[in-house]
């Protein structure tokens, strides 16, 4: 029912909005939940496990009950908290967990019964038979509890993550947080002022009271105002601090569209944020927690401060008649706050029996609520009072058990709260997080004056350590009563179960099963009864649940502990920590120069490591893959083929020692190399197994260049880097990647020498430039390199020019090579290539193979020392009992070879313990007309000729294949020397 | 003769606006200098003398008339503007790399709230000052960022990933404006 007052609401600006199919209005300032109340409707959720009415519990962000989904198909939102939630025309919410309605839930049948399912039963319950529990009870209970469900569909939302650095962060923007930010703003001070609620204020725009003689909620916009107009503060309204970490790293979920009813396309719903403090005041306040009273969980129910808050803020009376019920001073405000507001005040309870209580309606001191009323909505509490029980007719119970500090942030580093005694709270450790000074009434302090002073002195000390001066500054008057609280935890009664963790449906009753069950640890009563572990992690529920088990276990509450506060403090959707990185953000997308012309002729890409390479390029009349890669193929070995080989690592290596480093690395020699020439190469890890292979050219006396694969350019410059730092600081060399400054296109088959003599400003010829030359050219006036270096085992060279001309280039080359017959070729005919000529890959060395098993194992020199040499001499990585490389073909031409495929001899069982061997790389060979492999298989060099026999157990493909030497085609290399 | 057509990194895709911000490539020739062990002298003299800069401190540029030079890794250095004289092989590795980087400016009062969506390193002004350069990642590629004036910051990752760059600058400051906007 709304009300009069001079709340943060716009009665000019009514909003429309829907839930569960009806349309409502409310007003702009208003949150679902606010809205809703002042609809009349109470009802707004069911419980995750009884499937009990439930309506809103609190004002706040540690709302347990009052989740709704918002939005529709790929934009649903689940679990949104109706009190955080502020309403805009057209928003569409939902309740959640209830089937067909939320009046009317049929799975509300788990509420009677309730006496089977106490916490625990479950694992007492669904223990046989086994198999069960996977595939019956677990479906049957998922369905049956829970709360929200998502869309399963791909998210659409835009969402944003994001840095911030400050010199002070304030977390929450009550009156202390605001004299801090004011303090730290008015020294100049880089300041962040955060809070979860869209006022800035807190508890100053929840209550009636005044600052400086004017109403508290005036004064806080007066100092919001000259925040904002500061250019080193930064206010981030909506935002919640949801974690601690190291070295004065927070995390920050800032909520940018989810308020608006057309952010626009380009604004993000969310923005996680993770700001880099270097002083930071928690002014993050305090939660008041329940009572546990039997029956106390009915819609009507709720905090005293959430009463209060909808009161004063929002001109929402929760109810016609409200009783109030608590332990504290605060009852009493309550009451008298109601009454000024004029709604009725249906009974004042005070368990204390010292407690004088004021006004003009019921009052019982030393008195308890022992039971309550109605199904959907309180309809009447039940009061013991010391002559026997009444019961009073209310539609609202404002209640409240004290307030417990958020000290949540102060434990995100291990640190565990204190407890203290004479504010029946856990305050924060101190020095719990460096940097971090808890202040106002998340350190205990609870007065607005208390707070207001508080918010400075921490101010103080953060401008203290960042040595900046902090001016004088005038404290404003307030209220300073004092905080005065006699404990009550759980009311004794057999009025029915009393609720602590409303979200997961934990009673006192659970906790005291779990005791009693000998899980006597927090931390055990915890997993036992799952308080603590629903989406609100226990806010309003955990100080209580400690309690009720420090009484059950005969402890006190020091010694029981609390269990362990870790972020992030409030949820986090998954989307905002992602932000940015789907589709095309997942991942940097290297393109070479040659990118778009390979696509322009339909080439379908893979990924090799980021970069994108054309797989094959088909043509007119071709329908598999196959067909072109075989024509590539036989272009390449009848004609001349063009492939963009940028992607291989490019490792500039110059120096008067780049010989030495060179030698050092590789297995074999390189400073022996001539200028002019180019050197196959494999390096070693220290462990003695091969890590890459590629070739390096000497372009001058001090001036090489190494070429690695593709996908271990960066490991092999690592390599280099750990090596000149750490191993060989003596060497005059240095490295540096040139990968991206060129381009470079391999040009291959018999007329590649004529194809490149019509391109190059000087022609070549075989005595200029034979087998394994280098230098530079020149291409229509442009300088490059040129190396007569064959991966496809025909006449080939690879041609570099500067990347700006990478895209000309291949074009001109790839027309000229059409011209000849011939064309460019992708990685699906590059591979069939090098297996026709058993070129190694990383198929091959793939880290568990030495020089040795790929027949290399000469090349690991003997004169000179080099990374691995010690190593790759170990017993056990050589000899006949090492799978090496071995080429296999299939003894019926038609029969499939399979990559991954294990090979056993013929006439042995094809199980584990018999493995021969494995199969690396497989083709088709166009060249040759059936499959081919490469492979692993022990002793492999001494039994070429042998049968074997290659099983897939994935596949289900056998296949009988005989062993040969891995170079299938060209054996004497004749024809790249040609 | 016929020419081989140059092509710069981002000749597709910028220059760039959204709102009150610009993304915009800009060409300069790129020579990486290694100094070798021991040479810190030498080679600032030697830059000195060639360029009439010296090699920067940490995280630093220096820059006279069109010659700047930035802090690039653990003694190198990146030269911009000139073809490198001969005189610094002496002390250093010296390799062109006028191709291997895609480099671009980002200009408008807005422009280190764009970066504060992508890059890990703070960038404010008071902090970043102008002509600090960090080597850090932007998104999920390495970069190298200069701030060249109160409101301008220029850009660099590898030639390959300019589609990438873009694709991230423009949803950032897309976001950024978009975001003004709703505060009005």
């Amino acid at each position: 029912m709304r009300i009069e007052g001079k709340g943060l609401i716009n009665r000019a600006k009514p909003v429309r909005f829907r839930f569960d199919g009806k349309t409502y209005q409310g007003f702009e300032g208003d949150t679902l939940a606010s809205a809703l109340l002042a609809n009349d409707v109470r009802l707004m959720g069911r419980s995750f496990k009884y499937h009990r009415p439930r309506g809103v519990l609190t004002a706040g962000s540690e709302e347990p009950n009052a989740l709704v989904t918002t939005g529709a198909g790929a934009q649903q939102t689940p679990n949104v908290r109706a009190t955080m939630q502020e309403i805009f025309d057209g928003l569409e919410a939902r309740s959640q967990n209830r089937w067909p309605s939320l009046a009317l839930d049929v799975m509300a049948v788990n509420d009677r019964l309730s006496p089977f399912l106490s916490a625990g039963f479950y694992y007492k319950t669904f223990m046989w038979p086994k198999s069960f529990w996977e595939k019956v009870y677990e479906p049957i209970i998922r369905r049956a509890a829970g709360l929200g469900a998502l869309s399963g569909l791909p998210d659409t939302d835009r969402y944003d993550r994001a840095y911030g650095f400050c010199d002070l962060l304030v977390v929450g923007a009550g009156p202390t947080g605001l004299m801090a930010a004011l303090t730290a703003g008015r020294a100049g001070a880089d300041v962040i002022l955060a809070d979860e609620d869209s006022a800035l204020g807190g508890r100053l725009n929840r209550e009636r009271e005044e600052i400086d003689g004017m109403p508290a909620a005036d004064w806080a916009a007066g100092v919001v105002a000259e925040l904002r107009s500061m250019a080193n503060v930064r206010l981030m309204p909506r935002t919640t601090i949801t974690g601690a970490y190291d070295q004065g790293t927070y995390g920050a979920l800032e909520r940018v569209g989810l308020h608006l009813s057309d952010a626009g396309a380009d604004a993000p719903l969310e923005t996680f944020w993770r700001i880099a403090a270097q002083q930071v005041v928690l002014a993050a306040g305090a939660l008041e927690r329940p009572i546990a009273f039997p029956m106390n969980d009915r819609p009507g129910i709720m905090t005293a401060n959430a009463v209060r808050s909808y009161l004063h803020r929002f001109n929402v009376a929760p109810g016609q008649r409200v009783a109030v019920f608590g332990n504290n001073d605060d009852a009493q405000r309550t009451a008298d706050d109601l009454r000024a507001a004029g709604v009725e005040v249906a009974a004042l309870i005070d368990s204390r029996k010292e407690a004088d209580l004021q006004g003009g309606f019921a009052r019982f001191a030393g008195a308890q609520v022992v039971g309550t009323k109605g199904r959907l909505g309180l309809k009447s509490i039940t009061v013991q009072t010391g002559s026997g029980q009444d019961e009073i007719a209310a539609d609202c119970l404002a209640v409240t058990g004290g307030w417990n500090p958020s000290v949540h942030l102060t434990c995100h580093l291990n640190a565990r709260p204190v407890w203290n005694e004479a504010l029946s709270a856990f305050l924060p450790a101190p020095n719990a997080v460096p940097g971090m000074t808890p202040a106002g009434a998340a350190n205990g302090v609870f007065s607005t004056a208390g707070c207001l002073a508080d918010g400075v002195k921490a101010a103080q000390a953060a401008l203290a350590v960042l040595g900046r001066a902090a001016g004088a500054i005038d404290l404003p008057s307030a209220e300073d009563d004092p905080y005065r609280v006699t404990p009550l935890w759980h009311v004794v009664g057999d009025g029915g179960r009393a609720w602590l963790d409303f979200q997961n449906d934990v009673t006192v009753k659970d906790v005291k099963l779990a005791a009693q069950e000998n899980f006597r640890s927090v931390e055990h009563m915890k997993r036992y009864t799952t308080q603590g572990m629903a989406t609100d992690q226990g806010k309003s529920s955990n100080i209580g649940a400690l309690a009720v088990l420090a009484d059950a276990t005969g402890r006190g509450i020091a010694e029981t502990g609390t269990t362990t506060f870790r972020p992030p403090y409030g949820p986090v959707s998954l989307a905002a920590m992602g932000a940015g990185a789907q589709g095309a953000g997942f991942a940097p997308e290297r393109k070479t120069t040659s990118h778009l012309a390979a696509r322009q002729r339909g080439a379908p890409m893979i990924e090799a490591g980021q970069w994108y390479r054309p797989s094959y390029f088909p043509r007119a009349g071709e329908t598999t893959w196959r067909q072109a890669c075989d024509r590539e193929v036989t272009m390449v070995r009848n004609h001349v083929g063009i492939c963009d080989v940028s992607t291989l690592g490019k490792i500039d290596i110059q120096g008067p020692d780049a010989g030495k480093l060179l030698d050092f690395v590789y297995a074999n020699g390189f400073s022996s190399l001539k200028v002019g020439r180019v050197r196959y190469g494999i390096m070693l890890r220290e462990d003695g197994h091969v890590m890459d292979d590629g070739t390096t050219a000497r372009l001058a006396a001090t001036h090489y260049v190494m070429t690695t694969t593709t996908a271990a350019a960066g490991q092999v410059m690592q390599h280099l880097e750990f090596i000149l730092q750490c191993l060989r600081p003596d060497l005059k060399a240095r490295i540096i990647s040139a990968t991206e400054h060129w381009a470079q296109f391999a040009v291959a088959g018999p007329k590649a020498r004529g194809l490149l003599n019509t391109v190059l400003d000087s022609p070549i010829d075989n005595e200029s430039w034979p087998f394994m030359a280098c230098g530079d050219i020149s291409v229509a006036g442009v300088p490059g390199r040129l190396f007569r270096i064959s991966f496809s085992g025909e006449h080939a060279y690879e041609i570099a020019v500067p990347a700006r001309y990478g895209a000309a280039l291949y074009r001109d080359l790839v027309a000229r090579a059409e011209t000849m017959g011939g064309g460019a070729y992708g990685m699906e005919a590059l591979n069939v290539l090098r297996i026709e000529k058993g070129f190694i890959t990383h198929a091959e060395i793939h880290g568990r193979v030495t020089a040795f098993d790929v027949g290399m194992g000469r090349m690991v020199s003997g004169k000179k020392p080099c990374i691995g040499q010690a190593a790759a001499r170990r017993e056990g990585l050589s000899g006949a009992t090492r799978e090496q490389m071995v080429g296999l073909k299939p003894v019926v031409a038609t029969e499939r070879l399979t990559a991954g495929a294990h090979l056993f001899n013929e006439a042995e069982s094809p199980v584990r313990v018999n493995d021969q061997g494995y199969v690396t790389s497989v083709c088709y060979s166009p060249t040759l007309g059936h499959d081919l492999a490469l492979g692993f298989l022990r002793d492999g060099p001494m039994r070429h000729g042998d049968v074997v026999k290659m099983v897939d157990h994935l596949r289900g493909v056998e296949t009988l294949c005989t062993v040969c030497d891995p170079v299938f085609f060209d054996p004497d290399g004749g024809r790249a020397r040609g | 003769m016929v020419k081989l057509i140059a092509k710069s990194p981002c000749a597709d895709l910028l220059p760039l606006h959204v709102g009150d911000l610009v993304l915009e490539e800009v060409e300069a020739r790129l020579t990486v200098l290694a100094r070798y062990d021991g040479a810190a002298t030498e080679s600032d003299a030697a830059l000195r003398a060639a360029h009439g800069v010296g090699f920067p401190a940490v995280g630093q540029s220096n820059e006279v008339g069109p010659v700047r030079v930035l802090w690039f890794r653990p003694d190198q250095a990146m030269l911009i503007g000139p073809a490198p004289a001969a005189s610094l092989w002496q002390d250093h590795a010296v390799t062109d790399q006028s191709d291997g980087w895609c480099q671009v400016r980002l200009k408008g009062d807005a422009g280190d709230q764009v970066l504060a969506r992508l890059v890990p390193v703070d960038m404010r002004l008071s902090v970043f000052g102008v002509g600090a350069v960090a080597r850090t990642e932007l998104f999920h590629m390495p970069a190298l960022i200069t701030r060249v004036s109160d409101i301008e910051l220029e850009i660099m990752v590898f030639r390959s990933m300019a589609g990438t760059l873009v694709h991230d600058l423009k949803g950032a400051m897309k976001s950024v404006t978009a975001q003004q906007a709703l505060r009005g």
